[in-house]
């Protein structure tokens, strides 16, 4: 079906050509042709659109014909909330979304962590297993017999889960073996390491339960920004965002290039806005059971997950390293030829995930005020894919972006919140999940064949 | 190498009706410098299997050179052996008369010279200009500078007369044949390819798509660029090309400047390896080819 798009696009080029003999001669790039089908299918809208009204148009298009971006996952989302708001009114109430913030954040930072074996087409069942390691460390380290500085014995988890998942990278790109097994035996051999640990009784925990006696890492999740310091921040979010988005607008345009429509980019930046000011709003709200207490502000995980998006995005979507990531997972042979080091590539990407499967387990350790041999990492694995694969982080590499993952991790975590408040055991939240996976790669599916059948 | 390149020259310029000028012309207009890439005496052995034995030709600056022959000719073979991938297993490349020895792709890139492989080698997820800077982007303060590349990548198609194509942001998957072919190609000018080779680019493309591709090879003669044209569609390579090379059960048939050729020389020199439409001399000439006229070769060096 490629070819006939070809057809299209050649029949311009023939007529163009026709009077120029065999060069094809006419204006370079230009931009007065209509958008063929085929162009607005598969480009972003907004390089594309001259306007607002235009802008929707292709977007509805993109739509139509199966390239829908995100609008699956949030209408999805919106779906979710919806359905256990009317089956239970407390889902929506502020305690219980500071409470969802809290889940969130783990299972959020778990997809965005999977993301990047996924965008090379490699996959990390270890994740959920390392994450428990890396937390038991630290919050061994801070015990009180042990009583490091809190930065060292984060650091020292979060440098541990890298470096166990770096050496699986090692062995998958040196040994040459599908990163499906090494991680496999990655996954057993980490849950015996986590046993073993915490084995060593005596000095490890207390029946295989170490206490988190850290304020600093308790208050990732159970402390909370003052209400002016959370309306500052989303001020000065937005301001920044704007200022980088019209200012890079503008160079474009100084340069001739093709740029969004200012429209487009005000209302991306309504809509950043309006989602921060509700939230605010909603958790500025004073959400204590008892009158003698306040309990108001964003929790600080929201903040945490926010700066490792930014963090991310840049790193996929502005480096060199992103750029290869996606050249790998795209066409490895491709990117081999074009000089990148896969073996690189491939060990890095396996590093970060490692990075980020330990800032996960603080966020874990934090949620639940301890750290135990009981972490459930062939579940909380599974969660991972599930949240990168239901954002559209496609199994077979080179697709998908990283703020896709944390709305996916944050759709899993939905689920796991709403189940369990509207009164369903874990059968419900592995059916309800389980569903919600299927409906994702469907739409997925469908999409694909939708956009190649055009 | 004058010596080479007359007798190289001298051999299908005889060897067909055309005006005896033309062929002159050809030649003369190479005279005095060498070309950029010289063959000499390259072999290829497959264990047992030869697929090209003492291949001599010349691929000069500014021309299309077509290298025309059936399947299982040795085309692929050849350029493999020039592009790095294979060593040939005797003879000698001089590049800008100079011997060199190609023993990785990264050798052959280094040269200048850049292969366009029938699969592209293209990343269908990311756009053009990605596509076009893979492994060259341009940094600044570590942030991808992505105006920069934008604009030398829009220049890049601009020069190379590459019109169709609506967004140079549009992933190359959205591409046709032809416009992937095309953004293969600027990929290897802007990599400062002095020579570049093209394994069968108009294969698999429809009529329109062609077009654009063997505009797009013009252009790159005009522009200097060497280009060697693998392709065994004979209106193709009359198309473009000013000199042709036939190979024949992995030996060179003819060699030398299109004029020398009509459509159905180049069939029997594919088919058979002679062509009854030349002159009695010049059929045992090139026969001769096959069998000692290597030899005079060696003399003409
Ligand atoms: N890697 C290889 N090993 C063994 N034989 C090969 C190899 N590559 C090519 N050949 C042989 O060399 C001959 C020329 O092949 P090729 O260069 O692919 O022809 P063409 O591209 O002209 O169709 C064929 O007989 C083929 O079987
Ligand atoms: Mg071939």
């Amino acid at each position: 079906m490629a070819t006939d798009r070809g057809e299209e696009h050649g029949g311009q080029s023939q007529d163009a050509g026709a009077q120029g003999g065999v060069t094809v001669t006419g204006d370079p790039l230009g931009g007065d042709t209509p958008p063929t089908e085929a162009a607005v299918v598969s480009s972003a809208p907004d390089l594309l659109a001259d306007s607002l009204a235009d802008y929707t148009r292709i977007w509805f298009r993109r739509v139509r014909s199966g390239e829908s971006g995100a609008l699956p996952v949030v209408l999805g989302l919106v779906a979710i909330v919806v359905y256990f708001q009317i089956s239970q009114p407390s889902f929506l109430s502020a305690s219980n979304i500071a409470n969802l913030m809290g889940q969130a954040g783990f299972l959020i930072t778990l997809a965005m962590a999977q993301t990047f074996p996924l965008l090379l087409g490699e996959i990390d069942l270890s994740l959920g297993f390392n994450m428990g390691i890396g937390a038991t460390i630290t919050v061994w380290m801070v015990s009180i017999a042990h009583p490091f500085p809190t930065w060292v014995a984060i650091l020292a988890g979060v440098a541990l889960t890298g470096a166990i998942s770096a050496v699986e990278g090692l062995v998958i790109v040196f040994l040459r073996i599908p990163s499906f097994v090494v991680t496999l035996a990655g996954l057993l051999g980490l849950n015996g390491v986590l046993l073993w640990i915490y084995e060593q009784t005596g000095s490890v925990g207390n029946g295989g339960v170490i206490q988190l006696h850290n304020n600093f890492i308790n208050d990732i999740v159970s402390g909370n920004m003052s209400p002016v310091a959370g309306w500052i921040a989303l001020v000065v979010v937005v301001v920044l965002a704007g200022v980088f988005m019209i200012t890079r607008d503008q160079r474009r345009r100084a340069h001739n290039l093709a740029s969004p429509p200012l429209s487009v980019t005000l209302l991306k930046l309504a809509v950043m806005a309006t989602i921060g000011v509700v939230l605010l709003l909603v958790l500025n709200h004073n959400r204590a059971a008892s009158l003698l207490v306040t309990l108001e502000g964003v929790p600080w995980v929201v903040p945490v997950i926010l700066v490792l998006l930014a963090i991310a995005s840049i790193l996929l979507t502005r480096t060199k390293f992103g750029r290869y990531m996606y050249a790998v997972g795209g066409n490895a042979e491709a990117a081999r030829r074009a000089g990148i080091s896969l073996s690189r590539i491939r060990v890095l990407a396996f590093a970060i995930c490692g990075v980020l499967a330990g800032v996960s387990g603080l966020l874990y350790a934090s949620l639940l005020g301890s750290i135990s041999n009981n972490v459930d990492g062939g579940q909380y694995v599974l969660y991972s894919v599930a949240g990168a694969v239901i954002g559209g982080v496609s199994l077979f590499g080179g697709r998908g972006r990283i703020v896709g993952a944390v709305l996916g991790g944050f759709i899993v975590a939905v689920i796991y919140n709403g189940v369990i408040l509207i009164g369903l055991g874990a059968a419900g939240q592995y059916i309800w999940t389980a569903v919600v996976l299927l409906a994702a790669v469907t739409l997925d599916a469908i999409a694909r064949r939708g956009s190649s059948a055009t | 190498m004058v010596m080479a390149e007359g007798s190289e020259g001298a051999r299908p310029a005889d060897a067909d009706r055309a005006p005896a000028g033309t062929g002159q012309r050809a030649a003369g207009g190479l005279g005095g410098s060498a070309p950029l890439l010289a063959l000499r005496g390259i072999g290829k052995s497959f264990g047992p299997v030869q697929a090209l034995a003492d291949i001599n030709l010349d691929i000069p600056a500014g021309q299309v050179t077509a290298l025309a022959g059936d399947n299982g000719a040795g085309k692929s073979t050849l350029i493999k052996c020039i592009a790095g991938i294979y060593q040939p297993s005797g003879g000698q490349l001089l590049w800008n008369g100079q011997p060199v020895h190609i023993h990785t792709p990264k050798d052959a890139t280094q040269l200048g010279i850049a292969t366009v492989y029938q699969d592209l080698a293209l990343c269908d997820n990311l756009d053009i200009v990605q596509n076009m800077m893979l492994g060259h982007e341009s940094v600044k303060y570590g942030i991808l500078d992505e105006i920069s590349m934008e604009l030398l990548a829009k220049q890049t198609l601009r020069d190379l007369a590459v019109s169709t194509v609506r967004s140079i942001r549009q992933p190359v998957g959205s591409l046709s044949g032809g416009q992937r072919q095309a953004v293969a190609v600027a990929k290897a000018v802007m990599q400062e390819a002095r020579l570049v080779i093209m394994d069968e680019p108009t294969a698999a493309l429809g009529v329109s798509q062609t077009e654009l591709v063997l505009s797009l090879i013009t252009t790159l003669a005009e522009r200097g660029h060497a280009v060697l044209v693998v392709s065994h569609n004979l209106t193709d390579v009359f198309r473009v090309a000013s000199r042709i090379a036939v190979l024949y059960l992995g030996r060179l048939a003819a060699s030398g400047p299109a004029t020398g050729f009509d459509t159905q020389s180049v069939v029997d020199f594919m088919t058979t390896g002679t062509s009854s439409r030349l002159g009695e001399h010049r059929k045992s000439a090139l026969s001769g080819g096959f069998t000692s006229g290597t030899e005079g070769w060696t003399d003409g060096n």
